[in-house]
This record gives C-alpha cells, sequence and structure tokens, in this order.
C-alpha cells in the first residue's frame, strides 16, 4: 500500500470566525416540512472559570426522525429518506455565550454488531482557544434506548454520562449546556 | 448490515493537542478529562454532502464583492482537497474567511488600528469540482497582533473550513504562506510537534499558477482523514 498522506492539522477558527461561518439560516435545521417532532435545543457554553463562551460555532449532524442518515452510506433503505431533512446544522454563540438550534427529533440509528444507538445529535465543536474540534453528542432524556446505548452503557461514572444528556427546559425546548472544564465538564469523545 | 469502515486515528503528533500553554486561550477552554475513546458506528462515518446547491451559491472571486478593487496583493489560491490515501473529494463545501490587506478583519470585534477596506469583506466559499479541486482569487492578508503575548503578531492566513466524507473528517484550518518570519514564533502554527503535518499549512508558491500582470498564484492542498484498512482486516488484527 502506498505511504499515506499527513493529514492537515486543524487550527482554531479563532474570534473572528463568523465572517466565514456564522449563517444564522443553518440554526434551523428543519427548512421545509420535514417528518417528526420539531424541537429547540438551547444553552449555554461557558469556559474553566465559568465565564460565557461568547465565541464559539456548533455543527450538529443527525438523522432523520426515521433514524436514516441523509448519505449514501446510510444504506437502511426500509426507512424512509426525508426530501426536506439534510440532517446538518450550524449555530454561534451570542454575546453571553448562548445558542440555539432547531430540528426533528432524530430516530434511533444501528450501532455496531447488533446494537442499536438511542435517538442522539453527533455534535464537533469549535471556538476561539481550540486548535481542533471537539466531539461529543446530544441524547434526549426520555429516549427508552438509552439505558442499552453503547456509548452511554461504556462510561461507568454517572455524573460524566449525563453531561450528554439533554435536561427539559423552558417551554418545552430542550436544555443543553457545554462546559469546557470544571465539575460539570462535558464528556468529549475521542473519534 | 456491514460493519462500516471507520476512518483512521491520527498519528501521534500530526495534530495539535487541546492543551497548548504557549497558545493562551487554551487554557482555560482545553478539556481536562480524558476523552471518551469511541469506535465509529454509521453517526460518524456519515457527513453532510453539498452536491445539491442548498450551502448557497459559489463566491470564489473575493475581490470582485464591492463597486471598487480592494487595496493589497492579488493572489489567486488552489488545491485540491485529498484523503490520507490520495483520493480527491468531490463535491465538497470550502469555506474562506480572513482579514484583508492590512490586518483587519470585517468584523466588530477586531479593534485593531489599521484601516478597514470598503471593497473587501473576506468571505467565501467554493465546492469542490470532481477532482477535488477548488480555486479562490483574494488578496494577501496582511500580519496582525494579537494579545496572546506582549508584541505578539499572527502570520499572515487564510482560514479555511472543509468538510471531507464524514462526520469526522470535518478540519478547520489556517494557510500559511512560505517564508513567512513570523511563523517560527507563532504558536498556532507551532502548536503541532510533527514538522512534517506543520508544514502541510504552508502553502507553495507556483509560478505556473500566477497570471502574467495580474495575481500571484499558490497552491494549498488539504488533507482530511481516509479510511482504516477494511473492516474485515481490522477485526483479524486485534
Amino acid at each position: 500500500m502506498a505511504a499515506k498522506l499527513v493529514v492537515t492539522p486543524g487550527q482554531t477558527v479563532g474570534p473572528f470566525f463568523a465572517l466565514g461561518l456564522d449563517r444564522p439560516e443553518w440554526a434551523d435545521m428543519t427548512r421545509g416540512s420535514p417528518a417528526g417532532e420539531r424541537i429547540v435545543i438551547q444553552g449555554e457554553v461557558r469556559d474553566g472559570d465559568g465565564a460565557p463562551v461568547p465565541d464559539a460555532v456548533i455543527e450538529f449532524w443527525q438523522a432523520n426522525a426515521a433514524g436514516r442518515y441523509n448519505s449514501p452510506e446510510d444504506t437502511q433503505t426500509e426507512k424512509k429518506l426525508d426530501a426536506d431533512f439534510i440532517g446538518f446544522g450550524r449555530a454561534a454563540t451570542d454575546a453571553q455565550g448562548r445558542f440555539k438550534v432547531t430540528t426533528v427529533k432524530p430516530g434511533p440509528v444501528p450501532g455496531r454488531g447488533n446494537a442499536l444507538q438511542a435517538p442522539h445529535i453527533n455534535v464537533a465543536f469549535f471556538a476561539r482557544g481550540l486548535l481542533k474540534q471537539l466531539f461529543t453528542r446530544i441524547y434526549f432524556p426520555d429516549s427508552p434506548e438509552n439505558a442499552s446505548d453503547p456509548l452511554l452503557s461504556s462510561i461507568e461514572d454517572d455524573s460524566v454520562r449525563r453531561t450528554l444528556i439533554a435536561r427539559r427546559g423552558e417551554g418545552g425546548a430542550y436544555r443543553f449546556d457545554f462546559i469546557l472544564q470544571g465539575k460539570d465538564e462535558t464528556a468529549f469523545l475521542d473519534l | 448490515m456491514a460493519e462500516p469502515p471507520a476512518y483512521a486515528r491520527a498519528r501521534p503528533g500530526t495534530q495539535p493537542p487541546y492543551l497548548y500553554p504557549d497558545y493562551a486561550s487554551t487554557v482555560k477552554r482545553s478539556p481536562t478529562r480524558p476523552l471518551i475513546h469511541f469506535e465509529h458506528t454509521l453517526s460518524e462515518i456519515t457527513g453532510p454532502s453539498f452536491a445539491s446547491d442548498w450551502a448557497g451559491p459559489a463566491a470564489t472571486d473575493l475581490t470582485k464583492q464591492h463597486k471598487g478593487e480592494p487595496l493589497g496583493e492579488r493572489i489567486i489560491v488552489t488545491g485540491r482537497i485529498l484523503d490520507e490515501d490520495g483520493r480527491p473529494i468531490p463535491k465538497t463545501l470550502v469555506e474562506l474567511w480572513q482579514c484583508n490587506a492590512a490586518g483587519r478583519y470585517h468584523h466588530p470585534v477586531d479593534q485593531h488600528d489599521a484601516p478597514l477596506d470598503p471593497n473587501f469583506t473576506g468571505a467565501g466559499q467554493a465546492v469542490t469540482d470532481d477532482d477535488g479541486c477548488y480555486r479562490f482569487v483574494t488578496i494577501k492578508p496582511g500580519a496582525y497582533p494579537w494579545r496572546n503575548a506582549p508584541n505578539a503578531w499572527r502570520p499572515a492566513h487564510l482560514h479555511f473550513g472543509v468538510y471531507g466524507g464524514g462526520f469526522v473528517t470535518r478540519l478547520i484550518t489556517q494557510m500559511y504562506f512560505p517564508g513567512d518570519p513570523l511563523l517560527q514564533y507563532d504558536p498556532i502554527y507551532r502548536s503541532t510537534a510533527d514538522e512534517a503535518a506543520r508544514l502541510r499549512l504552508i502553502a507553495d508558491y507556483d509560478p505556473d499558477l500566477s497570471e502574467p500582470e495580474w495575481a500571484l498564484g499558490y497552491s494549498f492542498d488539504m488533507v482530511v482523514r481516509g479510511r482504516e484498512a477494511t473492516p474485515f482486516e481490522a477485526d483479524n488484527g486485534r
């Protein structure tokens, strides 16, 4: 096999990424009328001092309500693709470190082997001060599949596992905070 | 369903760490708990496609976005998006943002005492062609001071974001210019330990890309993560 090329190193988005990356319309992933339960997820981003992070940008990737990704790599033909749902979104934080994204609740998707993964949204997180993205997932508090989800089940410390599960917040919205350091530090993934 | 072929993980030293104290902003923003290792599933290997035009129209000439011509040195920046095995990534989104020739971003937070250019915003986007190629026309950005340390200056750079084939191939990086004396002092550039990986961040000047009496040409390929060996082989190797 030919020698592999070395992958380009990540470099921070810096404080001025809004110039190229802030697309407020991408914070609503429900363009059109996709099937499924329309949901809002909102929260705050805080650093190791508990200070709000006003220069973070968060990307979301998820399956549709039936549990199928809008990607040729997802060959679950028994589940319908949704022409009105790409499954990708992006939201930047405001001056108070808050973000908000509107989407539909994803269905469960297959894991490795015969495992089923509980409904979740995949997250890539960027900010000034991060040389490359952080990965994490957002799960939902009301999914019965959480109990057997391979990722959640692999985390022994309940206080760590809990950081991956959104809470019910004000007005029916889900609440999910990104805590970069400290007691309630969000569980980030090595993918 | 067959096990999806996972993406390969970075070789040691070829990506920057989260905590790199020379870049002061990493100190309060890098995770302190070990990351949770997780084998790739459909969630990691799928990713957004930009083959349809949902991401909006191309904006590849940053010198033609206003009434007049921006000030500065006109440049052409072109290259390919490849995976580790050298395979081009067609139809993937490339986003670009940068400061102007004086070193000032068109952004309210940037208070550097350098002039804004009414003819330059500094943002563009392209979708790669079937060979994984992109091409932008822009202005060479200026160096600018930042408060990381006393008298610290960022080397001239373009910010690039690309996606690649899956959710985990996402790459946001910066492109630097060959021979820049500021590179050796820049902690963001220096944060990657492996020299071959670091050099990936520096564009090549290419006289064949320069256009006579008009613009200097630089080539800059970006390499995203490629696939591991087939799952069958990987499973047997354990």
